[in-house]
């Protein structure tokens, strides 16, 4: 065996070449998790197998300065966020996804959390930032972010969902992943001040009962919230995951609603104002109101339902042997803590209680698993997600008959992957 | 470890148990921390730009469509279109009349929006898009004024929108909305076995063909 010198051993760059490949396979098909597993299965290179001894075994690795911020494996870099150029005018203005299908455990990486701006994500030295809250209060305030970390900290994981997940589905099966499906969702620790505290520094005046929102960013997006939420829960985050926000996440502060739509959680938030009523913002009527079949619209839909998905198979990860398979999947209510997920193989005759992974915590991703023997025929898979309220996720055919289909927002129903013969999974539609 | 190591070790304990039981108590409703300073008015009227569907808190200021339709072609067009058609996936601004209950609703301020208040707000706030509060307040009136005009909400082109009429513009679509009703779509009961349920596979996204990296072809967007 030749003489290699990590780390530009010939081993090495084999390996490279294969992440290489992978990557490429990754951004030329659809199917990403088939590409990549491929990939992976056929190109071990045998002298690093036994009864030899790898490259790895024998040569220094990268020195501890090498990465003073880390990143994943370069054999990872499929997992990446991705978007749909075709859903809107501009990618200021627009969204990227989640690649749920490619994580583990109910946390998502900071770097892999989906982003969804109205005017790009800008980048502020902190320094800069200043925060407002003004209206019916006794004294209105400024703060610095400075103020902002000096006050007491709570620390609570819960998702963040679009109100548009899984909006593109309305109508029909039309996007082949689940990262595309429902991928506008991330879930992490947030750490930051109950908003109540700091509202407590103003004074809300007796009549004070709605609050105004408003990001620092060129939407300045304004969304009204009821003084109940603000009390409740609502938190002014600074951290995710242990760090500092990042820039598309509102560094350096962004409002938490815990369980409600992803639109309200303003990011850079520059302002807070109280009124007493609320403001019909464009974000709350233009947007996120959800037209129903009779032409009218329903407003303030702020909780996000119960909802699951399962992804893994999935269509980016595809059932690749017979005999016993991992189902995984994700589950939340914006309600509160998920009760029971049920799992069907045939598309919804029959279910079985899936196994919820602890902790399974309030207005949080929770993760489910269970198994299935393929013996190579067609499987239907569905997961089924029930709350502490008693809320059962509905299928397309019940919200359909309720809602038609032109809501856009508010997509929880039930989804179906179809498992064809030869181990790949659609995105299909039942009737 | 002997007797007085312990014995120490339990008064750090002691310690840390009461130093967290008053940090708790810290954080009781209404308490007052010396941090952040007032704002003046200066400062307020400078960020405090929204406006509420009565009209009230409404920027001072006042327009016509005629001299919004100037300012509308110069700033607007080349993304909204000249009639506010909307170019490529740009939004429409005009028209859709009696779509809303159709399979294909257009939704614009004539036909959707509740309020002209949210149209002055949203243009003076975030519009043009990239140069975001580059408006005067008059010229958000007068676009707001066009855009009315545009979609036969105002029939005269001279009539002077302000911070003093905003509030009292109808909308046509004002009564289209109700408040949140869910939870819906409930199931009578849970079924877990045999369920009479539809599993024929009746449409499918590899057939639609419009995942990224399939092509270029467009789908349903949720814009």
């Amino acid at each position: 065996m030749q003489r290699p010198s990590a780390p530009s051993s010939s081993g090495r760059r084999r390996f490279l070449k294969a992440g290489a490949g992978m990557a490429a396979g990754a951004a030329a098909g659809a199917v990403m998790g088939r590409t990549g597993a491929a990939a992976a299965a056929a190109e071990a290179d045998p002298t690093t197998l036994p009864p030899n001894v790898p490259w790895w075994g024998q040569y220094l690795g990268d020195g501890v300065a090498a990465h003073p911020y880390g990143m994943p494996s370069e054999f990872e870099a499929h997992v990446v966020r991705r978007n749909v150029p075709w859903l809107t005018a501009t990618t200021e203005s627009s969204v990227n996804f989640t690649p749920i299908h490619e994580l583990h455990g109910f946390v998502t990486p900071n770097g892999l959390c989906f982003e969804r701006h109205h005017a790009g994500a800008p980048s502020l030295n902190p320094a800069d930032f200043r925060f407002m809250i003004n209206g019916l209060v006794d004294t209105p305030k400024i703060f610095t972010l400075e103020d902002i970390l000096r006050f007491p900290p709570v620390s609570r994981f819960h998702f963040l969902e679009c109100a548009a997940n899984s909006g593109m589905e309305w109508r029909g099966a039309q996007l082949n992943g689940v990262q595309y499906t429902h991928g506008m969702i991330h879930c992490v620790q947030y750490t930051g001040v109950p908003l109540k505290v700091v509202l407590d520094q103003v004074g809300v005046k007796p009549n004070g009962t709605w609050l105004m929102a408003e990001g620092g960013d060129a939407s300045g997006m304004n969304r009204s919230i009821p003084l109940e939420k603000a009390m409740d829960d609502a938190i002014l985050a600074y951290a995710m995951n242990g760090e500092m926000l990042r820039p598309e996440n509102g560094y350096p502060l962004r409002l938490v609603l815990p369980g409600w739509e992803g639109n309200m959680w303003v990011k850079w938030i520059r302002r807070i104002e109280v009124g007493d009523q609320p403001w019909f913002a464009r974000e709350e009527t233009s947007k996120y109101t959800d037209l129903l079949a009779n032409g009218k619209a329903r407003y303030f839909t702020w909780e996000m339902d119960a909802k699951s998905v399962i992804t893994g198979p999935c269509p980016e990860k595809p059932v690749l042997r017979k005999g016993v398979n991992q189902i995984k999947g994700l589950a939340w209510s914006g309600r509160g803590k998920i009760k029971e997920v049920h799992v069907s193989t045939d598309g919804g005759r029959n279910w079985m209680q899936a196994r919820l992974a602890t902790p399974v915590l309030d207005k949080c991703l929770t993760c489910f698993n269970a198994e299935f023997d393929w013996d190579g025929g067609e499987v239907l898979l569905q997961s089924r997600a029930v709350d502490e309220t008693g809320y059962v996720q509905p299928t397309m055919q019940a919200l359909q008959e309720v809602r038609g289909v032109n809501s856009i927002y508010h997509n929880n129903s039930i989804q179906t992957w179809l498992v064809n013969k030869s181990g790949e999974v659609e995105n299909v539609r039942l009737g | 470890m002997s007797v007085s190591a312990k014995t120490l070790l339990a008064g750090v304990a002691g310690a840390t148990l009461l130093a967290a039981g008053a940090i708790a108590a810290d954080l009781k409703p209404g308490k007052s921390y010396d941090l952040g300073r007032a704002a003046t008015p200066e400062e307020i009227a400078g960020w405090d730009i929204d406006v509420l569907p009565d009209g009230s808190n409404a920027l001072e200021g006042e327009g016509t469509a005629l001299e919004g339709e100037e300012i509308f072609m110069a700033q607007c067009a080349v993304c909204h279109g000249e009639f506010g058609e909307g170019v490529d996936r740009y939004p429409v601004l005009f028209g859709g009349e009696d779509t809303l209950a159709s399979h294909d609703p257009v939704k614009t301020p004539g036909s959707y929006w509740p309020y002209a208040s949210t149209l002055v707000d949203y243009i003076y706030r975030a519009m043009p898009f990239g140069q975001a509060q580059t408006l005067t307040p008059d010229e958000a009136y007068a676009l707001t004024a066009y855009l009315l005009y545009i979609n036969f909400v105002l029939d005269d082109d001279t009539l002077v929108l302000s911070h003093e009429n905003i509030g009292e513009v109808e909308m046509p679509n004002r009564d289209g909305f109700i408040p949140d009703d869910r939870p819906d779509a409930q199931p009578e009961t849970v079924c877990m076995s045999d369920c009479d349920v539809a599993t024929q596979v009746v449409g499918r996204a590899r057939i639609i063909d419009v995942t990224p990296d399939d092509d270029e072809t467009a789908g349903i967007s949720i814009e």
